[in-house]
């Protein structure tokens, strides 16, 4: 690169003037920041009703995705820690919830908030003991533990093997789906969104950067990395107790590589640490990834290979480059 | 007896699968996830060279393990010295890469390439027909696991034990600035360490592959076998791996026995979990001290 | 053990792999006042701190404070019980602007217990903690962020975070290091001022002309074992000190 030159950035003017309490100065201030907000809020909730059946049930596993995605950059960029297998959550709610729909006959919306708490409980307690240690435990851990899972229940036959059970109550109406689960993944949104600026969000990215310190400052960080585990598996194991009602079915394809993998590639294109860039790269990839559903183990090939482009060339990801675009402008400056 | 000879043989098995992906993070903290990938791949191609290309047995073999080695250092070359200590993007990246390698190898149909689906790649054994082993009877390919094995992991510890390059490498991961500091070209070691880490991937492979068949699945189970004995043993330390593959071999096998195969995998898991809840860092794992944490 | 002794380390010793960082080392510290601890690079300095407050186990030995003892306690306990310390190697949340910072401690339970408040007053004490020590409101330090200030500033941010605690004792570890002559000069009457308000300090330094103006006792160290204790006076004058710093005995 040349060396007489280098790129500045500075904040658009805009974005100075709509700084904090500013925000509510003038109409093109509140314009500027509400703008892309209202843009993909409301994109997201009209978009039901320009989609064929089909592209309806594509959208609520996009959705589900969504929040496994979510529970990743949560995980991964306000914790430090990176949680590798989502299939876990998908996996644990699932189960829970078929069950109980199932032997129990409890009403699905029912099973899905029980299976959405028991299933937190659980799958906290199984990741537990990697919390003490070095990151890569734990991603190491929660990467194996859906996998022996599966090896798990194929090998005692139960809960229905390897066949899985089918005949799941599902939520029959299909505009009850799409928005319950559309509301859940904006709900879920805003909620971390405001946690990461509370005081236990706070201290949840204090312990990502300095753990030291933070234990120094008289706070227990495996409390604190337990309380954020319990919301990231809210989040994924409501994403679970859906899907196993989505579907009707129940069996070990929950646990599959697929929720564990796509998330990640969801998470990494759109944008880690955005929150809303993996929900977003959700959207993209799971239409994406369904369109090449026909060409078999070619869908897997090809989005690992996005994921490593991603990560190599623009690990930013899309949000957070449109974020710097929309907010700072460039331009090169001799000195 | 029996369950004494198995369950050596079956240690065994866990320790060299185990081996390449701890050598790797050991001396360059590189997690390489594509190493069971790596495995199966290496297994498919000296099928391939034997059966398609109609080569010879041991040469097979041989290119295997260079082409294995080769991958390793390409895997790093092009693709984690970019990413080279962010973790996660490590973790990421060669386990994306280790999809590749294994959906890839299911596919069908591009440019007449026909994919490897089904169990129907088996490689054959060194040596055929069984023997006598202390009153057991005993395949001759597990009899070659037995001595094979001990002798390159004993090999492997001599040489990082003992030997100038490996006390070298043991340095070099114990503090990397300062190995950088010394002239220690880091890449370059990470480079190395990756080829020798993915020929052992491809040495574990043509040792054990023919004692079943070849699936590209199975490029997952290894690959979470090799990390389950790395926890259980403290990732980095090699005597733990050793104790770890033992523990686990041992616990698998008598289950095995006592309670049938299907349990096989919860007396694993059990294991994994006790063992993480009594020593957290694994059988002879360190924890940093704090000190050098900083 | 009367009820002056604050804290008393008894026969601490400490190796890591064959290196003897600490050996055989026994103090007391007396409530109110300050105690220096100073010895050349290597002398086991920061391991003391750090066995002190749990961020490593020692060998042997105890370690008392208010009658309790804390040894092989986990560090955030320690800390809650009103034990803080800094760290050499100055790491803020650097994510964070300069007040959020402080919203760690005072989250602890040892805060809460004594402060109370509602939810959304700790920004506020933040600010004005921030404030006390010498983040000029007016100028909009305290919402800098904190990965981008300035040295000083961060030394104070990280005693900050120690008073935040409400603490009883501050250890500081070489707080003094890569400060300028004039910045020292600055942090002198905030560390006094920090004693008057009832806390004692430890402070572990380098820098011998400047830490002998604030403190009464010193304690030497060399090699991990204490090799004199008195006032700084005192202490300058014995051969071993001598040695310890300049190499061998030199007759003047």
């Amino acid at each position: 690169m040349s060396t007489d030159r280098r790129k500045k950035r500075l904040d658009r003017k805009l974005k100075a003037q709509s700084d904090g309490l500013y925000a509510l100065s003038s109409w093109t201030a509140m314009g500027y920041l509400m703008f892309p907000r209202a843009l993909l809020i409301f994109g997201l909730l009209l978009l039901p009703l320009f989609l064929d059946m089909y592209w309806q049930r594509v959208l609520c596993s996009a959705g589900v995705y969504a929040l496994l995605a979510l529970s990743f950059d949560f995980l991964a960029e306000y914790v430090g820690l990176v949680c590798l297998g989502g299939a876990l959550f998908i996996g644990v709610g699932g189960y829970i919830s078929g069950t109980l729909n199932m032997y129990l006959g409890w009403p699905p919306l029912f099973c899905i908030a029980t299976a959405t708490v028991t299933g937190a409980i659980i799958s906290t307690l199984i990741l537990l003991p990697s919390l003490r240690l070095r990151g890569i435990y734990f991603a190491i851990i929660s990467f194996m533990f859906p996998m022996f899972a599966v090896y798990i229940i194929i090998a005692l036959n139960v809960l229905g093997g390897t066949e899985g059970v089918s005949g799941l109550e599902t939520l029959q109406n299909i505009w009850v789906e799409q928005y319950l689960i559309l509301g859940i993944v904006l709900v879920s949104l805003f909620a971390i969104r405001r946690l990461v600026n509370e005081d236990t969000g706070l201290i949840l990215r204090a312990i990502k950067d300095n753990d030291q310190a933070v234990k120094a400052s008289g706070i227990s960080i495996t409390a604190y990395k337990i309380k954020a585990l319990l919301i990231a598996s809210l989040i994924g194991c409501f994403a679970g107790a859906y899907m196993s009602h989505l579907y009707g079915w129940l069996g070990i394809s929950l646990f599959s590589m697929d929720f564990s993998i796509l998330p990640i590639a969801a998470a990494v294109m759109g944008g880690m640490g955005s929150l809303t860039g993996p929900a977003l790269g959700a959207f993209i990839l799971t239409p994406l990834s369904e369109t090449l559903r026909g060409f078999g183990q070619l869908r897997v090939v090809l989005y690992s290979l996005i994921l490593i482009a991603f990560i190599i060339y623009k690990p930013e990801g899309i949000m957070n480059y449109i974020g710097r675009k929309y907010h700072q402008f460039e331009h090169w400056e001799k000195f | 007896m029996d369950i004494i000879i198995y369950g050596i043989v079956n240690s065994i098995v866990f320790a060299l699968i185990a081996t390449g992906f701890n050598l790797v993070y050991g001396v360059s903290r590189i997690p390489n996830f594509a190493h069971g990938s790596i495995y199966i791949l290496a297994g498919f191609m000296t099928w391939s060279f034997i059966h398609d290309l109609k080569m010879h047995y041991v040469f097979s073999v041989l290119l295997s393990l260079c082409i294995s080695a080769l991958i390793g250092l390409i895997i790093y070359r092009f693709i984690l010295i970019r990413l080279r200590g962010i973790a996660t993007s490590e973790i990421i990246a060669s386990f994306s890469v280790g999809m590749v390698i294994l959906e890839g190898l299911r596919m069908q149909g591009i440019g007449g390439f026909k994919g490897f689906i089904g169990p129907f790649y088996e490689l054959q054994p060194f040596i055929e027909g069984k023997v006598q082993l202390l009153g057991v009877l005993l395949d001759y390919q597990r009899l070659i696991i037995i001595i094979g094995g001990s002798v390159l992991l004993s090999l492997l510890w001599i040489f990082t034990g003992h030997t100038k390059t490996g006390l070298s490498l043991r340095a070099i991961a114990q503090d990397e600035q300062a190995a950088m500091m010394l002239g220690i070209n880091s890449d370059r070691v990470a480079m190395i360490s990756m080829s020798i880490g993915s020929a052992l991937a491809g040495l574990a492979a043509v040792m054990i592959l023919p004692l079943g068949n070849i699936t590209p699945e199975m490029g997952y189970k290894v690959l979470i076998y090799a990390l389950a004995v790395c926890v259980v043993g403290g990732l980095g330390s090699w005597l733990g791996v050793i104790f770890a593959a033992f523990i686990i071999g041992f616990a698998m096998k008598i289950s095995t026995v006592l309670f049938g195969a299907l349990w096989e995998s919860v007396v694993l898991v059990g294991t994994i979990i006790l063992v993480l809840l009594v020593k957290p860092s694994g059988l002879l794992g360190k924890q940093k001290e704090f000190e050098e944490r900083v | 053990m009367n009820d002056k002794e604050l804290l008393k380390v008894e026969n601490i010793s400490k190796s890591f792999g064959g290196v003897q960082a600490v050996v055989n080392v026994s103090f007391i510290l007396k409530k109110g006042g300050i105690l220096g601890i100073i010895g050349p690079n290597g002398s086991g300095k920061t391991t003391i701190a750090n066995l002190i407050t749990g961020f490593v186990r020692p060998n042997r030995g105890k370690v008392i404070f208010k009658g309790r003892v804390i040894t092989g306690a986990p560090p955030h306990k320690i800390a809650n019980l009103g034990l803080a310390r800094t760290f050499q190697v100055m790491r803020p949340y650097h994510s964070l602007s300069a007040y959020k910072n402080l919203i760690v401690p005072l989250n602890s339970p040892r805060v809460r217990q004594t402060r109370g408040g509602k939810l959304g007053d700790n920004d506020a004490v933040a600010i004005d903690i921030l404030e006390e020590i010498g983040f000029e409101r007016d100028a909009r330090v305290p919402y800098k962020i904190a990965g981008s200030l300035p040295l000083g500033y961060l030394k104070r941010l990280e005693l900050g975070r120690c008073f935040a605690l409400n603490p009883e004792v501050i250890i500081c570890d070489e707080i003094f290091s890569g400060l300028s002559m004039s910045e020292i000069t600055s942090m002198i009457p905030l560390l006094e001022k920090i004693q008057m308000d009832g806390v004692t300090l430890i402070m572990i330094e380098h820098r011998l002309r400047e830490l002998f103006r604030l403190t009464d006792t010193v304690i030497a160290m060399n090699f991990g074992q204490k090799i004199a204790e008195g006032s700084p006076e005192e202490v300058i004058e014995k051969e071993e000190v001598k040695e310890a710093y300049l190499g061998s005995s030199r007759s003047k």
